[in-house]
């Protein structure tokens, strides 16, 4: 192919889905590259799963067109769509075997019985699992069964891997390492994959690309840095990690930065990105970890940096880090996560707190 | 002993003496009485003998009735199984709202007196019934058609009196299938007829097997679509039972009978839980 551009092998053109009177999608534009690994992100209701049921078959949209390959697949009949689906309760078949399972899929599609059972080897080999040929699936335990499902999904060599929550049922070590695994299998086959999460380190750990999601309607999309570094609006920013937002409005914009007086009549800079312009009502989003926290009576304010004064009011040591919640004078509190790089502050002690325009983010209220 | 093991047993104990009093017992009578000697008076002499089950087999008049049971009752079952499934599968797919009345209405003829319901067909199917007073009505024919009193009448009676267990028993395991199995299968490749036998069916079997059971051994023991629907070559062992002690006061034969068909049944459903692995079927369904 001539363009430089990765050809989209999934397509959503003008899709929407109405269940009665409620609209699960709003009508979406979006496009999956061969071979990335694509994210549907957001909170339970958003229709993210709804999106992916539609690619497989299992939901037909109420409006616009979805293509897979180039190829419009709106009346193509599930079981014709080369997809391989992964469900979050594993949805193995109970009566049949490790082998049977896994072999499901080829029986369907005229393959030789010793290309199946060596497809079979070497799909359970994929997945780590070799040698569970004739155990029944509840003789395997919640990751194992897991592990079935993705060799049963990736043996049929799909167009596109489908996974609707498939690490939510596994507990928290597990699903770690899970993560990985999917990922590594997913890179090792190239397989497209659209993996619906509700789980923000699942999506930013493994993904190309992440769809945020809300109420039926596309949030923003982009790399996993874009969409945490630059989110697109208030939800984004709430939704993925922990964000300070501080209310205030434009009063000066020059090459480098754009200048904010918030409520509380403090001057911050945030770097100039374009699009701002004096008297716009903004929100500055800042994510915990950027502040660094200093005592008092040690703090040099560094020339171009944001700083404010202010007392510890809260504090939570989870091991790795510290969370604090830091009053600033009027009923103005900040959220900062402090990775221990001096101590850990008292509850009620003085800090100075200093962050790099660089990582104050701003978005227009309209 | 742990300090509490007697606590079960206490809890236990009020519905395990009814079954006592209320089964066990009533059937040791039966088969004490059994053994016992009818003296051509009338009288019941105690005694220990087998004369009533020599008797029984003594030609092939009794044996022809108990095979005819049991032939009747594998037509039932099998009737049932595919009459069943279907409104079974129906109400699983269904998405209606009005779902659970159908339901409902499967469970409407259990509140109608059993009799009633069997009577009904005469009124239906009788030389003054329903379909008859059509048929001369328009013309068709001249005098009525006998319908009644053969062995269709009797399983038409059966079905009626048993259909609604098979289907809830089928229902019941139907609806305990995850429905994300069929979803992979389609998605697999499966049309929706090849995802019907290679999920549904057989996970529904369990629910199917213990329809059988239960349709099987309520078949072998009834005596009403018979007697009601059923003409005199139709009669099943419970209405010889019936005659040897209602009508003629026999309790020893009579309760041979009884016993006689007692261990047929437990032999019949002892033989059919072991080669036909329901329990391996439950097994594989554990854990999910």
């Amino acid at each position: 192919m001539a363009t430089d551009e990765k050809q989209p092998i999934v397509q959503f053109k003008g899709i929407l889905k109405r269940f009665g009177n409620v609209v699960a999608v709003e009508k979406m534009d979006f496009d999956i590259e061969e071979g990335s690994l694509v994210t549907l992100l957001g909170p339970s209701g958003c229709g993210k799963t709804t999106l992916l049921r539609m690619v497989a078959g299992l939901e037909e949209p109420t409006e616009g067109d979805i293509f897979i390959k180039g190829i419009r697949i709106n009346d193509t009949p599930i079981h014709k769509r080369n997809l391989g689906m992964i469900f979050q309760n594993y949805a193995l078949f109970p009566h049949k075997t490790i082998f049977d399972n896994v072999a499901f899929g080829l029986k369907y599609r005229d393959v030789s019985k010793e290309e199946v059972n060596k497809k079979v080897t070497r799909a359970l080999e994929m997945v780590r699992l070799p040698g569970v040929e004739n155990r029944m699936p509840s003789q395997l335990s919640g990751g194992q069964q897991q592990r079935i499902a993705m060799a049963r999904a990736i043996v049929i060599e799909p167009d596109v891997l489908l996974m609707d929550e498939p690490l939510s049922a596994l507990d928290e070590n597990l699903r770690e390492e899970m993560r990985r695994e999917v990922d590594n299998l997913q890179q090792m086959l190239g397989v497209t994959t659209i993996f619906v999460t509700h789980d923000q380190r699942e999506a930013l750990s493994m993904s190309d690309k992440i769809l945020v999601m809300k109420d039926g309607k596309k949030q923003q999309e982009g790399k996993p840095e874009t969409v945490y570094n630059e989110p697109a609006n208030h939800f984004v920013a709430d939704f993925l990690g922990h964000s300070n937002f501080i209310l205030g409005e434009v009063v000066d914009v020059d090459d480098h930065h754009v200048t904010v007086k918030i409520e509380t009549g403090d001057i911050l800079f945030a770097e100039n990105k374009g699009g701002f312009s004096k008297s716009d009502q903004v929100e500055m989003i800042v994510r915990a970890q950027r502040f660094d926290a200093f005592p008092k009576d040690e703090f040099k304010p560094v020339e171009g940096m944001n700083h404010f004064q202010g007392r510890i009011k809260d504090r939570s040591y989870m091991g790795g880090e510290v969370s604090y919640f830091i009053e600033l004078g009027t009923d103005r509190e900040i959220h900062v996560i402090s990775m221990m790089r001096t101590r850990i502050y008292d509850i009620g002690e003085e800090v100075s707190v200093q962050v790099s325009p660089h990582h104050c983010h701003l978005i227009l209220i309209e | 002993m742990r300090p509490k093991s007697w606590k079960p047993w206490a809890l236990l104990a009020p519905s395990m003496s009814a079954v006592f009093l209320l089964l066990v017992i009533p059937l040791c009578f039966v088969v004490v009485y059994s053994f016992w000697l009818r003296a051509p008076s009338g009288a019941d002499i105690p005694a220990f003998q087998f004369g009533n089950y020599a008797k029984f087999f003594e030609d092939f008049f009794y044996p022809k009735i108990l095979i005819r049971t049991i032939r009747i009752s594998f037509e039932t079952v099998i009737l049932c199984v595919f009459m069943g499934y279907i409104p079974a599968y129906f109400f699983y797919r269904s998405e209606s709202r009005y779902k659970k009345a159908f339901l409902l209405l499967i469970m409407l003829p259990f509140w109608v007196s059993f009799i009633i319901r069997t009577m009904s067909w005469i009124n239906i199917m009788g030389d003054s019934g329903l379909i008859n007073h059509f048929l001369l009505k328009i013309g068709l024919i001249q005098s009525p058609i006998s319908m009644l009193y053969n062995e269709f009448t009797v399983l038409m009676g059966l079905i009626m009196y048993l259909l609604p267990f098979m289907v809830l028993n089928i229902y019941v395991s139907l609806e305990g299938i995850d429905k994300s199995l069929l979803e992979a299968a389609r998605c697999m490749g499966c049309t929706e007829w090849q995802a019907f036998r290679e999920v549904t069916l057989p996970l529904s079997l369990p629910g199917v097997s213990a329809g059988c059971l239960l349709v099987f051994v309520l078949t072998a023991g009834t005596y009403l679509p018979p007697m009601i629907l059923g003409g005199p070559g139709n009669e099943m062992i419970a209405n010889l039972i019936f005659k040897r002690i209602v009508g003629t006061l026999d309790w020893p034969f009579g309760s041979a009978i009884s016993v006689i068909l007692l261990s047929l049944l437990f032999v019949i459903v002892w033989t059919y839980n072991r080669y036909l692995g329901i329990n391996q079927i439950f097994k594989s369904l554990q854990g999910n």
